[in-house]
């Protein structure tokens, strides 16, 4: 196994690593300054990467088997006691199998508890419906307390497992299962939690995205950008809080969105931002990719991406098609954003 | 129902089958859940092709016996029986994880013949199973469910809640099965979370326990026909097996749970089945 060392990620090492396995040499790293993290998993040492903090700290390393409700109640505890539990399991059974462990033992409680969620959407996509997760995200943003963070990329995710840390309370981290490439070069580029980062400007349309579809959206924005067409792209890796000035921004500035996210279209970053939009009472063209209220076909995650138009090709599909549409301008806006 | 000399040969031999068939298809696949798949295979065998009632060509037909894959990451031992049983063509098997395919590693019932529950998420199989036993008995209706379980998967509380409820109810018309492979993903069942001493733990939940040799169909065949003809508590059956079994470079190993494989390694394991049954 590669010994990292150095406290900040290259896009070598993260195109080298999934993103679990980043988060696992993060947490290692972490777990050298802070005494208080422990580590949990529930027979997925191996394939979460949480492993990697477990070699490195076996006394603070808990095992639980193939028992996800006992998992997060027995991180409930450890957070109780004073200890900070990483939590990881996949994201279907964090946030299904265990869904009233973390909302009542972790969430009413607003322990401090940090769960990192690997195979995230249909990133496992041989695997089927079973152990795919494309409700979590709607599942884990309506328990109060809860921050719901998606990294963009395997960069990220050692940004987001950094500044947990210094959240308090629940924080919920989902990442995916394969090499997904990454669209960061590095760690510096001002992450925060609860900020959405601009990747790509523009005034015509914008693209909120969220974990893969990042990059996916980055990538159409400079070929549509060669058509002439100024997108811009806000990674929203924060789904809650929301970023509202950025989305309220966004359609003041384009007042065209479309969210990309991989996730049912019920409940996700979609929904999300279409909360801050329909409260502010401003109108806009507005469309949601990911999954259509469907449970997803079965293949690897290359050809799922685009079937369900969460790749480059079918994002600038999309975006051609609500260029087109025409909606009802308001002039008064702009003194009211 | 003892097994003739010729019917432990035929079995023998679908077995053999069924094993270079979750090779071929693990290599087809470009990865699967290759050693509970193999672990299991008498399991499957014996059920499907000596003791279960049911009909490929009329896959639903109302009093067929129920089959739940609970360990449902077996679904690449569980597809080529189902194919080789006649639901549909092995040839099919091809597709197995690519994009659109109605395999992939957990099989979707809503999409494959003969899956009469879609699993893999562990410890489902045995509350359904509960379920549909206690279906049948209050529609007095004779068919019988089958339930195969993990031994890591044992460690969900949802098994023993299930456990709870068919000694409770006195479910006899369900017999549940464990693939006592002694591995799960992070390791030995007893140094990830220790099950020891798991047959009495089924006694105290109202269980009679046969504990059998999960690679003999003999035994098998024993403890099959004991539950069949005892109406006092549900049965489980703990099957001692071998994960990875028939193909020695995989026997026993635990990083073999899930695995790809390229042709020199496929031929391999072909081979080593060939020679070891
Ligand atoms: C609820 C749930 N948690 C975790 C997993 C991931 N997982 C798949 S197989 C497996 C190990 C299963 O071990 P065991 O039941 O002993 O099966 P076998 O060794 O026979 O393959 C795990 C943890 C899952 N499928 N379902």
């Amino acid at each position: 196994m590669t010994e990292i060392t150095g406290t900040t990620w290259t896009v070598y090492d993260a195109n080298a690593m999934t993103q679990a396995e980043i988060y696992g040499h993060v947490l290692a790293e972490l777990g050298q300054t802070h005494p208080e993290i422990v580590g949990l998993t529930a027979d997925l040492a191996k394939s979460t990467k949480i492993g990697v903090f477990g070699e490195k700290f076996p006394e603070r390393f808990f095992n639980v088997g193939i028992a996800e409700q006992n998992l997060f109640g027995i991180a409930a505890g450890l957070a109780k006691a004073g200890l900070l539990p990483f939590v990881s399991t996949m994201a279907a059974f964090a946030s299904m199998r265990a869904c009233e462990q973390v909302r009542t033992d972790i969430c009413y409680q607003n322990l401090n508890c940090k769960i990192i969620a690997t195979h995230g959407g249909i990133s496992f996509g041989t695997a089927g419906s079973t152990h795919n997760a494309h409700e979590d995200i709607a599942i884990m943003r309506s328990f109060p307390n809860m921050t719901v963070i998606v990294p963009a990329d395997g960069i990220e995710t050692a940004n987001a497992v950094r500044a947990c840390i210094h959240h308090p309370g629940p924080v919920y981290i989902r990442v995916g299962r394969g090499f997904e490439p990454t669209w960061y070069e590095n760690e510096d580029y001002g992450f925060e939690i609860g900020k959405a980062v601009t990747i790509h400007e523009g005034t015509d349309i914008t693209l909120i995205c969220a974990g893969i579809t990042v990059l996916q959206a980055g990538e159409a924005a400079k070929v549509l950008a060669e058509e002439g067409l100024s997108v811009r792209v806000l990674n929203m890796h924060t789904i809650k809080p929301i970023d509202q000035t950025a989305v309220m921004q966004a359609v003041l500035d384009t007042r065209r969105i479309i969210t990309i996210e991989e996730h049912n279209v019920i409940g996700g970053l979609g929904s999300a931002v279409a909360d801050v939009i329909a409260a502010s009472g401003k109108g806009c063209a507005f469309e949601k990719l990911g999954l259509q209220d469907e449970f997803s076909l079965v293949g690897y995650p290359e050809d799922l991406y685009a079937h369900y138009k969460l790749d480059t090709n079918g994002i600038i599909e999309k975006v051609r098609e609500v260029m087109g549409r025409d909606f009802e301008e308001d002039e008064e806006w702009k003194d009211e954003v | 129902m003892a097994i003739s000399e010729q019917e432990l040969n035929a079995l023998k031999e679908t077995a053999k089958t069924i094993r270079k068939d979750i090779v071929n298809v693990t290599e087809w696949a470009g990865g699967a859940h290759i050693g509970g798949a193999l672990s299991m295979v008498e399991i499957l065998v014996i059920l499907y092709f000596k003791y279960m009632n049911v009909d490929p060509k009329n896959p639903d037909k109302p009093d067929r016996d129920r089959f739940i894959l609970s360990k449902g990451h077996g679904g690449v031992g569980f597809a080529p029986v189902l194919a080789r049983k006649g639901y549909f063509d092995f040839d099919e098997l091809k597709s197995f994880n690519r994009f659109m395919s109605p395999f992939g590693m957990h099989l979707d019932g809503s999409k494959v013949k003969g899956v009469d529950a879609s699993t893999g998420s562990l410890g489902h199989g045995l509350p359904m199973a509960v379920g549909l036993a206690l279906g049948a008995r209050l529609k007095k209706e004779s068919w019988k469910t089958y339930c195969l379980m993990g031994d890591g998967e044992c460690n969900e509380g949802s098994v023993w809640e299930a456990a709870m409820a068919a000694g409770h109810f006195n479910v006899t018309n369900m017999i549940t099965f464990v693939d006592r492979n002694q591995l799960m993903i992070d390791g030995k069942t007893e140094t990830v979370m220790g099950l020891e001493p798991f047959t009495d733990k089924w006694r105290a939940f109202g269980f009679i326990v046969k504990s059998v040799d999960g690679h003999s169909f003999e035994e098998l065949a024993a403890a099959i026909d004991f539950a069949h003809n005892q109406n006092d508590k549900p049965v489980v059956i703990i099957a001692n097996t071998k994960k990875g079994r028939g193909v020695d470079y995989m026997e026993d190993d635990v990083k073999w749970h899930y695995g790809s494989i390229n042709s020199a390694l496929s031929e391999q394991a072909r081979n080593s089945i060939d020679k070891n049954g």
